[in-house]
């Protein structure tokens, strides 16, 4: 009689960023932030994954769902934002991003199963955040959240969310965040992983599980 | 009977010795046996016009378009065969739609331009389907950008212009819009000089019967949409055209 689950079983379950990713308007620009578990049932397949993904220059999606989807998704954004960009002369809009994930999402919505986050700077708009869910809508937010340890997240962000941070306010705004969903949420965990982009760039960061911070714990 | 390209002509497959596709050059000579079309591009907008024979009396007026909107905010002005002319129209608006769709935004006038211009050059590859007969003028106006003003020919070619003409009379056209001011220019002055040229220049009263005026614009008056010129506006540029006359004798 099989009372536990050969770890095998695991394998056969499909690859998800169950996940937590967060991103935030500032001053500057955005300041976007995820965690790095890519679990496939309860077996973390890569533990030090980069959810953080250029499209453009100045344009990062944050994935979550199905991992192939959201790549491959992802993948074709970035192939039409370059080929229009090239085109047109001029940097690409975070809004033209975000509708482009949306056309995808939207149109192929049987098939996929992809949560994402878009963020990034241009220089009509600033800093901007799109956040595009499972049904393909589009929304802009001052800030979003995603993944499945954002559910531990909501209550944090209304209370400590504020217009117009400091970039060091946004950094720990993010990572205090992602912090606390690592902590409550079995499907996120690992390091922290922090960019921020502006019109300077982008800027990358990491903060290792040991230098997270403490919060509440026995 | 034995033209210039006799034995080079029968297909645009074939190049002539000296380098030519003669289909795509009898094209052009398509273009020039309809009536002209002038678009100009001055300081706050982009001004068409097109000298339109009248054919018969039972016509109904501004029948037999020449001038079309492609979105809101761009303008097509067609000289050639009309049947061609609208074709590109047609492929032009579903361009301008897909790109809207995709990425929310409105399509760029040279972006708009560089497809046209691409899909107008896969006509001349085959020996089973000609060439379009027909040259386009396209204009826009953009806060930012300002006025902007193309005009793609038979073989795909497409040019940045500040003042255009196509069809039977471009050449005297042409001498005239050189003599014009263009970055000064206003569109509604622009409506008046389009006009002049057109009824007196271009348009030969002895030898065609009578014609009609259709103009329209992009500019800072229409909040970048492409309209027609108010019918007011025309019978007062053609009136000016008339005095104007009077003056002169």
């Amino acid at each position: 009689m099989e009372l536990i689950e050969s770890p095998l079983q695991d394998l056969k379950k499909e690859v998800s960023t169950g996940t937590t990713i967060i991103a935030v308007q500032y001053q500057d620009g955005v300041i976007i932030g995820a965690d790095s578990r890519t679990s496939s049932g309860s077996y973390a397949v890569n533990r030090v994954t980069d959810k953080l993904t250029p499209v453009h220059d100045y344009i990062y999606c944050l994935r979550s769902g199905s991992a192939a989807d959201t790549q491959i998704i992802a993948s074709y954004v970035s192939y039409y934002l370059n080929m229009f960009s090239i085109e047109e002369g001029c940097l690409p809009t975070v809004k033209k991003a975000a509708h482009m994930f949306r056309e995808f999402c939207y149109q192929n919505k049987q098939y996929l199963l992809a949560s994402i986050i878009v963020a990034g700077w241009d220089e009509e708009n600033g800093g901007c955040v799109y956040n595009v869910p499972l049904g393909g809508s589009i929304i802009k937010q001052p800030f979003a959240i995603g993944g499945s340890g954002s559910s531990y997240l909501y209550g944090y962000c209304d209370i400590h969310f504020k217009e117009n941070m400091t970039e060091e306010e946004a950094i720990s705004f993010v990572s205090k965040g992602i912090t606390e969903a690592i902590a409550r949420d079995g499907s996120s965990g690992g390091i922290c992983r922090i960019a921020t982009i502006n019109k300077d760039g982008v800027k990358r960061r990491t903060i290792y599980g040991n230098e997270l911070q403490k919060f509440w714990e026995k | 009977m034995s033209g210039i390209g006799t034995g080079y002509d029968l297909y645009p497959t074939t190049f002539s010795p000296d380098g030519r596709i003669f289909q795509v050059e009898y094209a052009h000579k398509a273009v020039e046996n309809s009536s002209t079309a002038i678009g100009l591009c001055c300081k706050d907008g982009v001004v068409f016009g097109v000298e339109k024979i009248i054919l018969s009396k039972m016509l109904v007026e501004g029948t037999n378009r020449r001038v079309f909107s492609v979105g809101e905010h761009i303008g097509i002005a067609t000289a050639g065969l009309t049947a061609d002319g609208k074709r590109i129209v047609q492929n032009a608006r579903q361009e301008a739609k897909n790109y809207e769709n995709f990425t929310s935004d409105i399509i760029p006038i040279h972006v708009l331009t560089e497809r046209l211009s691409i899909y107008v050059q896969v006509f001349t590859l085959y020996n089973y389907i000609r060439p379009f007969g027909c040259s386009l003028m396209i204009g826009s106006y953009d806060e930012e950008k300002g006025p902007s003003l193309y005009c793609i020919e038979p073989d795909s070619v497409a040019l940045g212009f500040y003042g255009c003409a196509i069809g039977k009379g471009k050449q005297e056209a042409k001498t005239e819009i050189s003599k014009l001011k263009l970055s000064e220019m206003t569109c509604k002055d622009a409506v008046k000089e389009i006009a002049k040229i057109l009824i007196k220049t271009v348009h030969d009263e002895t030898k065609e019967k009578e014609m009609e005026l259709e103009m329209s614009w992009v500019c800072k008056e229409t909040k970048g949409k492409h309209k027609l010129v108010p019918k007011k506006l025309i019978e007062e540029a053609v009136e000016w055209v008339k005095g104007q006359e009077n003056e002169e004798d």
